[in-house]
């Protein structure tokens, strides 16, 4: 490292560790949803990342289409896009927990093998129809360029952007989770299911709607992520491992662990890209994850459980 | 004698379920199926073993393991290895800057083979390595995970990510693995050569009688007492542990078996198939492995081989055919079996078989362990639908299930 002047250095730190902001941005945005479904619903989604691949496609298919019918409206149609994104993978989530996943409630184990099976349908559905070429949208002209805060410093906008809306989902989440009535339900149905159900709420519905939010926030990442990257096929199936590995590592049914360990790994993981290659930097990331985790094995904030 | 045909063969039962595979894979198959095929069924046989421990820890243990890829890997890399260094002996890689090491340390700039290649030089250590790396590394996996009481859904994300780690590892240190392509141009076995037809067909044909016995002993195992233990783990871990024995030693036992058993049908893969690549380790041939078994049903050691065989044919048949189909009918099959049919093809014989009056004159009783294991109540078609016609949500709680 010999070869780089102190602010040069300052500069790379800054920027590689916006790369990871980036990167922790699209990784809390798929691991609140999949917090929700497997941290307080205890459903192991494998689909979840074609729940995203669903969000993302969404807002290709509205670029698309805005550019044909309004190209005046080329700047607004991302903001549309994330609330079509959210409502179509939400839409979908919740006709996928009636059909599917309301069956399997008692063999977790059997989720993750179905949901398996529904994620490569819902591959091969996006090959079929959207080819197994990566598409991006055309981004409106206010989410290019990059800030410079100094000479040597890019900091991107749209990395800006989705960090923006990472946050404004993550409090919406939060509200709605900890600070709201339906929040109360959910969290009630997760502890014990039977007695709310004794209690008058109707725990059945709680379910859906939970799940179908899960599938929804999977969506807004979804159209988050075409702002930093293109879309293919496969995109949603890439980041499914890490995200389990976010939820697990900040501890299933915690939000701040979530957050936290979001930040961690991505991290860990952009800054280790700069010294040593991706891949390496991928397993050292992964392992050291797996040894604390052996450590400690209920994640990093943890609610006290009896066991 | 009698102590053989029960425990191992399962009873007259079992031993008439081991003959007919056994009349299938060794006489029906070479018979009917060209070279091509036959080492095709070959191919389809090694993952049989996996298939099999995942009965063994899936279905009797109650773990999932989504790393069983990992062990077939470690086993198929083990002989791989050894096969290469055979076949790059300083006379046929002389046009290397290094004669004497894989090509592909050669284009990666190594000039020395790297000290963990060296011991598989030997013929006799690379045979225990298939037997001992898999069981120190499913140890080492498996006393930290079960000691600490992590089981269940975790287990299955720490194994995956497991399976993830190996491959990046894998396709990132292109000079020590071999990368994405794998280990390639393998050529003989102790100076026999194993791309000829006969050379194929006895190993066709040690691959069975491998698989056959891999079966006999987990019937053994699964038969005594440890066994009954197992299933008594997987319905009521806390009343075993109650009941004075240390479930975890268990657990890391059976998992030490099940990647044994992953890793010889590894082993045996790469002398069939010719060589090992990292799309055999990570998380979706892991998975494959996992429908396998479900498929042919997670409590039947000979099921699972059908159920490997049957998705095999089926992934050959319409990927050459429908290539697009196939990934619908895949994750049509993996839904399908999980909700309706979660005994597999084992689980629809016992229930149809006995229909039939030539089986039950016979006089086969279905095989227990699979009626009596209520895995889950299968969810049915006709609930399905019914759900899909009806909008009302006030079905009383419990009353599916």
């Amino acid at each position: 490292m010999g070869d780089f002047s102190l602010q040069e250095l300052t500069s790379i730190l800054a920027m590689q560790g916006f790369v990871g902001i980036s990167l922790f941005s699209v990784l809390l945005l798929m691991a609140l949803g999949l917090a929700i479904i497997f941290g307080q619903m205890g459903v192991i989604n494998m689909a979840h990342g074609e729940f995203m691949a669903m969000g993302a496609y969404t807002t290709y298919l509205l670029s698309v289409m805005t550019q044909t019918y309004f190209p005046e409206l080329m700047n607004y149609y991302f903001l549309v896009a994330i609330v079509a994104s959210f409502i179509v993978a939400g839409a979908f989530g919740y006709l996928t927990e009636y059909v599917l996943i309301r069956h399997l409630y008692k063999r977790p184990l059997d989720t993750l093998l179905a949901t398996w099976g529904l994620s490569l349908i819902m591959q091969q559905s996006f090959r079929s129809y959207f080819g197994a070429r990566e598409v991006s949208p055309t981004l409106p002209d206010w989410l290019m360029g990059s800030w410079m805060p100094t000479d040597s410093i890019f900091i991107p906008i749209n990395g800006m952007f989705v960090l923006g809306l990472t946050g404004f989902v993550t409090l919406g989440v939060f509200l709605l989770m900890y600070r709201s009535a339906w929040g109360l339900n959910v969290r009630a149905t997760t502890q014990n299911r039977v007695m709310s159900g004794a209690v008058g709420i109707n725990t059945k519905r709680v379910d859906r709607l939970t799940f179908a939010l899960g599938c929804g926030i999977a969506g807004i990442a979804g159209a988050a992520f075409t702002t930093i990257a293109s879309t293919g096929p496969t995109s949603g199936s890439l980041y499914i491992v890490d995200t389990f590995m976010v939820v697990v590592f900040g501890g299933a049914a915690s939000l701040f662990g979530t957050i936290a360990s979001a930040f961690t790994i991505a991290q860990a993981q952009s800054i280790l890209e700069f010294f040593i290659s991706s891949s390496m930097a991928k397993v050292l990331t992964l392992l050291t994850l797996i040894v604390i985790l052996m450590i400690r094995p209920e994640g990093l904030f943890s609610s006290k459980v009896r066991k | 004698m009698n102590f053989v045909y029960e425990r191992f063969l399962g009873g007259k039962n079992g031993a008439v379920a081991i003959a007919i595979l056994a009349i299938l894979i060794l006489v029906i198959f070479p018979l009917f199926l060209d070279a091509f095929r036959l080492n095709l069924v070959g191919k389809y046989l090694t993952f049989a073993f996996a298939a099999v421990s995942l009965v063994l820890l899936w279905g009797y243990g109650g773990i999932l393991s989504l790393g069983q890829g990992v062990f077939f890997g470690l086993g198929g890399y083990a002989m791989a290895m050894f096969l290469k260094l055979e076949a790059s002996d300083p006379e046929s890689t002389k046009i290397q800057t290094t004669p004497g090491i894989p090509d592909f340390m050669d284009w990666n700039q190594l000039y020395e083979l790297p000290w963990f290649w060296i011991p598989f030089e030997s013929f006799t250590f690379t045979l225990l390595a298939i037997i001992l790396v898999p069981s120190i590394f499913a140890f080492i996996i498996g006393y930290s995970m079960f000691k600490r009481r992590v089981g269940g859904v975790y287990f299955a994300i720490i194994t995956q990510v497991i399976a993830v780690i190996l491959t990046v590892l894998i396709v990132g240190q292109q000079g020590y693995t071999g990368g994405i392509n794998g280990i390639t141009d393998l050529k003989t076995l102790n100076g026999w050569d194993i791309r000829t037809d006969s050379a194929k067909l006895t190993l066709y044909f040690i691959n069975a009688l491998l698989l056959l016995g891999v079966i006999m002993l987990s019937k053994f195992i699964l038969t005594s007492k440890f066994g009954q233990l197992l299933l008594a783990m997987k319905d009521k871990e806390d009343r075993v542990r109650f009941s004075g024995y240390d479930v975890s030693n268990f657990k890391i036992f059976v998992f030490c078996v099940s990647a044994v058993i992953a890793a010889i049908g590894g082993a045996m893969f790469t002398l069939q198939v010719g060589f090992m690549s990292p799309s055999f380790v990570g998380i979706v041939p892991s998975i494959e492995m996992v429908i396998f078994a479900a498929v042919g049903g997670r409590m039947s050691l000979i099921g699972v081989v059908y159920g490997t065989l049957l998705v095999n044919f089926g992934k050959t048949g319409f990927s050459e055919t429908f290539p697009e189909l196939w990934l619908f009918l895949m994750g049509g099959l993996f839904i399908a079996v999980v909700m309706f049919f979660p005994n597999g093809l084992a689980g629809i014989w016992n229930k149809y078989a006995p229909k039939f009056k030539f089986i039950r004159r016979m006089n086969l009783t279905p095989d227990k362990a699979v009626l009596d294991a209520q895995i889950a109540p299968a969810v049915s078609i006709a609930e399905v639908t019914s759900d899909l016609v009806s909008t009302s949500d006030e079905k009383p709680e419990g009353a599916k299930s």
